[in-house]
């Protein structure tokens, strides 16, 4: 019986690692062979030298996958401040009106990043709806608040939202109702039971949320580009246009697998620390 | 001199919107006492704690914590604690980490915590090594008695306790039953115990508290409420009971129904009185009902056919059908069971110093 079972689970796994292998695995392998090709070649066909890995600090790269990893790290500081008061209302105050919030969260989902991105440039730009009503109303005229760094964290702070918000509700409705009055009863303050008792034991949901917002912030482009009118170059920027005007895909491969690396361990670290079961409503 | 109450209880009503949980409810809690606060599920009696506790604040009425009121004071502030049914121990501390939560809030210094925490093993027979312990690795009675050294940890004016034995086996349940009272008398503190379970609140407590629909039906001390239930709630919710309804007769004594009354049993100079027509319930135990022999006598006989015998261990119980259709329960010590067969007519017997009235109000 036992091992009928590991058969049948062994091939219903099958087509799922043949998709993933192919369309996964293998192209992750073509761009990190491309890396350690010298630059500006279009086949594998090369003796590999690392030349591309070098000129991430000769030629300046460094700074923007700096600009990318500090954008993201800001946003999900933000994110992480913004989100937590709301979450835990979702998850201990608020009854049904979590649906309404979760709902009206999730809606904004279904209109494509890029356009709700336009959106704010439209808002935001010198002539936009907020500065074009002001000059009209009152006569005050400022240059727009595009085109800098601020308004690319509150992009990301914006696109990544629900990101930070789901994993945060499901963290902090797994903190016993019990285990707060507890440890308000034995003397603690309010201040006490956040640090003693709602953030450790909220950490998963923590964890997941700040790992999701600064990987996806880390790999992003359309806020820099759109809302930031590329006034830095974020990293994911740089590799595209590396494998585009610059025809350089050694560069692009070599500075994708940079990032991957960071992110990566970042993520396999993360992970490694939260009890992934136990949020997913899990048993062991 | 009585002791004086540690905390008193005004006029206390709670309401959750249309319900009222809490009818006007006072009490007094004596310095150095085991209460048991003892009901049917929905009684009142968890509203009750929370706010003794003050996790809830009462609709109306007074707490007092000896000369100060803190039915407003919120549970950090107060003196007192609990221990929780789900215990609520912190699952990402360790075993002392747990006990040493209250002292942490209060800012000792970690030698002092761990100095106090492993003085609160010993008191709680627990070995040293449990101080590095995780939660998970704890057994349940093991993890009851991290729960209550927390609690002690805190030095609490008064320790409440939310039924936290009520998830534990037969056994073990027991076992803490009579470690909890020796604990009690070793710290000399005042607890304040809940439980919907007769039996717990019988072994441990100083005094009872009975609690129906939201008001206290009884408090006094065990043998009290046992020996002399208020009400037949009382009566039957504290053991197995034998109920005769009964009235008064012009002559000052008693007419009841399933039951023969000898003469001098009732009426003055005796307990067992009844204002002429008003009815009430003369109450028995079944540890106090006999099986009489031929030409043995009592103060009150009741004839009938015994229909089963359950063997309880220490003592074997009888369910006899009176001949007016009445069910009545005996028991008897093991060694004194009665050698009767299922079927046989048998006669009962009990005396006067044995029965109690209860009167109808």
């Amino acid at each position: 019986m036992e091992r009928s079972d590991r058969k049948i689970g062994f091939l219903s796994a099958v087509p799922i690692t043949v998709i993933l292998m192919l369309s996964f695995t293998a192209p992750l392998l073509v761009v990190l062979l491309f890396s350690v090709m010298p630059p500006k070649v279009f086949t594998l066909a090369h003796v590999p030298d690392f030349s591309s890995y070098g000129v991430l600090f000769s030629q300046g790269y460094y700074r923007s996958l700096l600009w990318s990893l500090g954008t993201a790290l800001a946003a999900t500081v933000l994110l992480f401040l913004i989100c937590w008061p709301l979450a835990f209302a979702m998850a201990k105050v608020f009854k049904g009106f979590t649906l309404f919030i979760t709902v009206a969260v999730v809606i904004t989902l279904f209109v494509s990043e890029n356009i709700r991105l336009f959106g704010w440039v439209l808002t935001l730009m010198k002539g936009g709806l907020i500065e074009g009503h002001l000059r009209a109303w009152v006569g005050w005229s400022f240059e727009g608040a595009l085109y800098n760094v601020p308004v690319i964290i509150f992009g990301l702070v914006y696109v990544y939202f629900p990101f930070m918000l789901f994993p945060l509700v499901q963290g902090i409705s797994m903190v016993p109702d019990d285990a707060r009055q507890a440890a308000a009863d034995l003397g603690a303050t309010r201040r006490q039971i956040f640090w003693e008792v709602d953030l450790p034991l909220s950490a998963p949901g923590i964890v997941i949320g700040s790992l999701l917002t600064f990987v996806l912030g880390a790999g992003a482009l359309a806020e820099s580009k759109l809302l930031g009118g590329q006034a830095v170059i974020v990293i994911a920027d740089e590799i595209e246009t590396a494998f585009t005007y610059g025809q350089n895909w050694p560069l692009g491969s070599a500075l994708s697998i940079i990032l991957i690396i960071i992110i990566g361990s970042l993520a396999v670290f993360g992970v490694s620390r939260v009890d992934l079961d136990k949020i997913m409503g899990r048993r062991r | 001199m009585p002791p004086e109450p540690i905390l008193r209880l005004e006029n206390i009503v709670k309401r959750f919107g249309a319900f009222t949980a809490l009818h006007h409810i006072d009490l007094e809690i004596d310095e150095g006492e085991f209460l048991t606060i003892v009901g049917p599920s929905g009684c009142g009696k968890t509203t009750l704690i929370r706010l003794l506790v003050g996790i809830d604040e009462p609709t109306e009425g007074r707490i007092w914590l000896r000369d100060k009121r803190i039915e407003k004071v919120p549970a950090n502030l107060r003196p007192t604690c609990m221990v929780f049914q789900s215990l609520a121990l912190f699952p990402h501390r360790s075993v002392g980490e747990n006990i040493e939560f209250p002292l942490k809030i209060r800012g000792e210094t970690a030698s002092r915590r761990k100095e106090r925490a492993l003085e609160l093993l010993d008191l709680l027979h627990l070995p040293h090594d449990f101080y590095d312990k995780r939660i998970n690795q704890c057994s349940g009675g093991e993890r009851q008695r991290i729960a209550l050294a927390r609690a002690l940890a805190f030095d609490p004016e008064i320790l409440f306790f939310d039924e936290p034995l009520s998830a534990l086996d037969f056994r073990l349940r027991k076992k803490l039953e009579k470690e909890l009272k020796d604990l009690h008398e070793r710290t000399g503190k005042t607890f304040v115990y809940i439980t919907h379970s007769l039996e717990e609140a019988m072994v441990m407590s100083d005094r009872i508290a009975i609690m129906r629909q939201g008001r206290f039906e009884q408090i006094a001390v065990t043998d009290e409420i046992y020996a002399r239930p208020i009400s037949r709630f009382v009566a039957e919710f504290m053991g197995e009971v034998n109920l005769f309804d009964v009235e008064g007769t012009a002559s000052g004594g008693l007419r009841g129904r399933g039951v023969e009354i000898q003469a001098n049993a009732t009426g003055g100079g005796t307990e067992l009185t009844l204002p002429q027509g008003t009815q009430g319930a003369l109450m028995v135990r079944p540890e106090s009902v006999r099986f009489l022999h031929p030409g043995q006598t009592a103060d009150f006989i009741v004839r009938g056919i015994l229909r089963a015998s359950y063997a309880l261990g220490s003592r074997t119980q009888y369910k006899v059908e009176s001949s007016e259709g009445i069910e009545l329960a005996v028991e008897k010590l093991r060694q004194d069971r009665f050698m009767g067969n299922v079927g046989d007519e048998v006669v009962l017997g009990f005396d006067m110093q044995n029965t109690h009235m209860i009167r109808e109000r």
